[in-house]
C-alpha cells in the first residue's frame, strides 16, 4: 500500500521564489572527459521545478556521469552549468544543502543501525528526527542489527529513506530500481511521483525504460556521451527502439 | 614562432645555470687555494664552502615550493603545479647533498658519520618528509587531484620544519656554531657569499628546467581531443531539444 | 557535535576492532621488552620511548580504518552532500580519534608501567594530559593524511611515511614529558615540552582544519 508523504516540505525555503516556475537545472554543452575519452560530450538541459526527468542510455553512455555532474560530485570539463541559479564554483554549500543523490554506492555506515544512520542524517541536516515515519515509506521495519546485516534490496530501501530524510529540492536517482523487487518497483514509482508533486525537481538515470517512462514528464537518450533525442517522456521508448532497436526503424 | 618564444624563455634558466657554475668555479678556487686554513680544524673545513651554501639554499628551494604550493592551490593552473614539483625536486637533491657532505665532513673532525644536533636531524627529517611528497605524488594519477595532494603535503611538510628544528635544539646541541659572517673571518666571507650565490643559481637554473619539462608533461595530459561533433537528433515527433 | 558522536558511535560497535589494537600495542611494548634484554634499569630508562613508539604505530592503523569507513560504501561523498562543511567533518572526525587514540594511550600507559616496573613521580592528571596531547597532534595530522591518501591501494604505507617525520617533534616531546613525570624533573623543563605539544596541536589543528575542504573535493 502506497501511502503519501506526510507533511514533509519540499519548497525551497532560502532560494528566491518568483512568481513563475525556475529554472532549477540549466545545463549548456555540458561535457567530461575522462583521461582521452569524453564520457559526456555537449549537453543541454534545462529542468523548472516540479519536474520529473528521465535520462536513458545504453551503459556507457554517460547517464552516470552526467548524474555526478548534475550533483556536484564531478566537475565539468567543459560546459555551463547552474543550479537553482547558482555557480557550483562558488555557491556549492548552499547548492549541496538541497541536493540528495541515490548513486550506486549506498552512503551508509555500516556498523550502524538502520535507524542510527538515519538520525545521523537528521542532525547533520538540522531537520526533525522522523526515522519511524521514513523506515514505514521505504517499507522497512525498525530493527536493531547493524546495516551490515541488511540485503542489497533493503540497502536501496535505506538509501531512500536517507533521501527523503533530507528533504531535498533536486532529486538524482541512479538506477533506482536496481536490486529491488517487484514490490520495491512499485515504490520507486510511488516515490517519484510524490517527489515531483511534493514540488521537488526529480531527475531519473534506468534501465527500466519502459516503466520509468511512465513516471516521468519528460526524458532525454545519450548515445556514447552525446544527447541524441529529448522530448516527453511518452516517446522515449520509441526513441530507444530507433536508435538501439531492430530492424523496422 | 612558438619555438622562439620558447627559445627565449630558455635563456634565463641557462643563463642562471652559467653563471651560477661560473660563481661557483671561482668560489671554489678561492676557497680551494686562496683562503688560509682555519685554525681548529685545517684544511677539512674547506668542505664549508660547499656545504654552508647548499644548506641555505636547500631551506631556500622548500621555501619556494611552500609559496608554489600555496600558488597551486589557489589559482588551481598546472604551471604552479609544475614549480612546486621542479623546486621539491632540486631542493631534495640539494638536502641529499647536504646530508652526505655534512657525514664526510663530520668524520675526520668529530670522530662520527652522524650527531642528532638540530641542524642535522631536522635536515634529515625534511629529506624523509619531501620524499613521501614526491612518492605521493607518483602515485595519483589525475592531475587536478594530484596537484592538490602535492600542494597540501608540500605545506604541511614545510610548515613542520622550524617545529622539528626548535624542538631538537631544546633537545640536543652539538653542531657548530652558525657560520654567519661575525663568526666567520672576513677572509672567508667572499668565498662562501660567492659560493651560495653560485649555488642559488645554479639551483634556479636547474629549477627552470625542470619546471618546463613538468610543465610540458602536464600540458601534454591536459590536452584533450576535440569534443565529438554533435549528431543530429533522431527524426521522431515530439522532438524538444535545440536546434543544431 | 553530531560528527563526533557518530564516529564515536561506528567505533564502539567495532570495538573489537579497537580491543585488536590494544592487543596490537601490548604486543609492540613485550617486543620492546625482549628486544632490549632482561636489563631492568636499561627499559625503565626508556619506558617513555617505548610507549608513544608502540602508540604512535597503531593509531596508524586506527586512523586508516577511521577513514575507510567512509570510503567503503561512499558514506563521505553522501555526506558531503548535506548541510555540513567540510571544516566541521575534519574536526569532528580528528576530535574522534584524538579520543581513540587517548584511549589507546590510557591502556598502554599502565600496562607498560607494569611491564617496566615503574611508578610515575609526577602527578596522574598531568600523564593523562601528555597523553591526550600527544594524541591530538597524531590526530590531526593523521586524519588528514588519511584522507589524502584514502583512494590509494598502498594507502597502509603511504600514512605513515608521511606521518611519521611530520610528528618527530611531537613524539620528541611527549617522550621527554612522559620520562620526566615518570622519573623526575630536577631541572624544570617540564614546561618546555609542554609548551611544544601545545604548539604542535594549535598549528596543526588549525592547519589541517583549514586544508581538509580542498582534499574532499572530487
Amino acid at each position: 500500500m502506497i501511502e503519501r508523504l506526510k507533511g514533509l516540505q519540499y519548497a525551497p525555503d532560502a532560494l528566491d521564489r518568483t512568481g513563475m516556475a525556475e529554472l532549477i537545472v540549466q545545463a549548456q554543452g555540458l561535457s567530461r572527459r575522462f583521461g582521452r575519452r569524453w564520457a559526456l560530450a555537449g549537453v543541454d538541459l534545462e529542468l523548472v521545478q516540479g519536474e520529473s526527468f528521465l535520462v536513458v542510455g545504453a551503459n556507457g553512455s554517460g547517464k552516470t556521469t552526467l548524474l555526478r555532474l548534475v550533483g556536484t560530485a564531478l566537475s565539468a570539463s567543459r560546459g555551463q552549468l547552474r543550479l537553482f541559479g547558482l555557480d557550483p564554483s562558488r555557491d556549492l554549500f548552499r547548492i549541496r544543502a538541497e541536493l540528495a543523490m541515490l548513486s550506486h554506492q549506498s552512503g551508509l555506515y555500516d556498523d550502524l543501525s538502520a535507524a542510527e544512520n538515519l538520525s545521523v542524517v537528521a542532525r547533520l541536516a538540522g531537520v526533525e528526527d522522523e526515522t519511524e515515519l521514513w523506515l514505514e515509506r521505504v517499507g522497512l521495519e525498525l530493527r536493531p542489527d547493524p546495516v551490515r546485516a541488511y540485503s542489497a534490496g533493503m540497502r536501496k530501501r535505506l538509501s531512500f529513506a536517507r533521501l527523503l530524510a533530507q528533504r531535498p529540492s533536486l532529486v538524482l536517482l541512479d538506477e533506482p530500481y536496481g536490486q529491488l523487487d517487484p514490490e520495491g518497483f512499485d515504490l520507486v514509482d510511488g516515490l517519484i511521483r510524490d517527489l515531483a508533486q511534493g514540488g521537488a525537481t526529480v531527475l531519473v538515470a534506468s534501465h527500466l525504460v519502459g516503466r520509468a517512462a511512465l513516471h516521468c514528464d519528460r526524458a532525454l537518450l545519450l548515445h556514447e556521451g552525446q544527447p541524441r533525442w529529448l522530448g516527453p517522456a511518452t516517446h522515449i521508448v520509441q526513441a530507444w527502439q530507433t536508435l538501439h532497436g531492430g530492424v523496422n526503424s | 614562432m612558438s619555438s622562439d618564444v620558447a627559445q627565449d624563455r630558455m635563456v634565463l634558466p641557462i643563463g642562471l645555470l652559467i653563471v651560477g657554475f661560473g660563481l661557483l668555479l671561482v668560489a671554489h678556487y678561492q676557497g680551494l687555494f686562496v683562503v688560509p686554513a682555519e685554525a681548529a680544524m685545517g684544511d677539512v673545513y674547506r668542505i664549508l664552502y660547499v656545504h654552508v651554501p647548499c644548506a641555505w639554499v636547500a631551506l631556500v628551494l622548500y621555501l619556494l615550493a611552500f609559496f608554489a604550493a600555496i600558488g597551486s592551490l589557489w589559482t588551481g593552473r598546472s604551471r604552479w603545479d609544475a614549480r612546486v614539483e621542479a623546486s621539491v625536486e632540486v631542493g631534495l637533491l640539494l638536502n641529499a647533498l647536504v646530508l652526505i657532505q655534512g657525514s664526510i665532513w663530520a668524520k675526520p673532525t668529530w670522530g662520527v658519520w652522524w650527531t642528532w644536533d638540530p641542524r642535522l636531524t631536522t635536515t634529515a627529517v625534511m629529506l624523509v618528509s619531501f620524499m613521501g611528497v614526491l612518492v605521493l605524488r607518483s602515485m595519483i594519477h589525475t592531475p587536478a587531484r594530484r596537484a592538490v595532494v602535492t600542494a597540501i603535503a608540500t605545506i604541511v611538510a614545510f610548515v613542520d620544519v622550524p617545529i622539528v628544528y626548535m624542538s631538537v635544539k631544546w633537545w640536543n646541541s652539538l653542531h657548530q656554531m652558525q657560520s654567519t659572517p661575525e663568526t666567520v673571518d672576513s677572509v672567508m666571507h667572499l668565498p662562501l657569499r660567492m659560493g651560495a650565490f653560485g649555488v642559488l643559481f645554479l639551483s634556479l637554473g636547474m629549477i627552470g628546467l625542470r619546471r618546463r619539462v613538468a610543465e610540458q608533461g602536464l600540458v601534454h595530459e591536459k590536452d584533450a581531443p576535440d569534443l565529438p561533433s554533435p549528431q543530429s537528433p533522431l527524426e521522431l515527433d515530439g522532438y524538444q531539444g535545440g536546434e543544431e | 557535535m553530531a560528527i563526533l558522536r557518530k564516529d564515536l558511535l561506528i567505533e564502539w560497535r567495532g570495538r573489537s576492532r579497537l580491543v585488536a589494537l590494544f592487543c596490537y600495542a601490548l604486543t609492540f611494548l613485550l617486543l620492546f621488552s625482549f628486544a632490549v634484554g632482561p636489563d631492568a634499569s636499561a627499559l625503565q630508562k626508556h619506558a617513555a620511548a617505548y610507549l608513544w613508539l608502540a602508540v604512535l604505530c597503531v593509531s596508524t592503523l586506527l586512523l586508516v580504518q577511521s577513514f575507510q569507513v567512509e570510503t567503503e560504501q561512499g558514506a563521505l561523498e553522501a555526506l558531503l552532500l548535506l548541510p555540513v562543511t567540510p571544516t566541521a567533518l575534519f574536526y569532528g572526525k580528528a576530535l574522534a580519534n584524538t579520543v581513540f587514540i587517548s584511549a589507546l594511550g590510557f591502556f598502554a600507559l599502565p600496562t607498560a608501567l607494569v611491564l617496566f616496573d615503574m611508578t610515575p613521580v609526577g602527578p596522574t592528571w598531568m600523564l593523562a594530559l601528555v597523553v591526550v596531547l600527544g594524541a591530538g597532534s597524531f590526530a590531526a595530522p593523521g586524519t588528514l593524511y588519511s584522507a589524502l591518501t584514502a583512494r590509494l591501494a598502498a594507502q597502509q604505507l603511504m600514512l605513515p611515511v608521511l606521518l611519521f617525520p611530520l610528528v618527530v617533534p611531537a613524539v620528541l616531546a611527549a617522550v621527554k614529558a612522559t620520562s620526566l613525570l615518570l622519573e623526575g624533573d630536577p631541572m624544570g623543563q617540564l614546561p618546555i615540552w609542554l609548551a611544544v605539544q601545545v604548539c604542535f596541536d594549535l598549528i596543526y589543528w588549525s592547519l589541517c582544519g583549514l586544508l581538509f575542504s580542498r582534499v574532499v573535493e572530487a
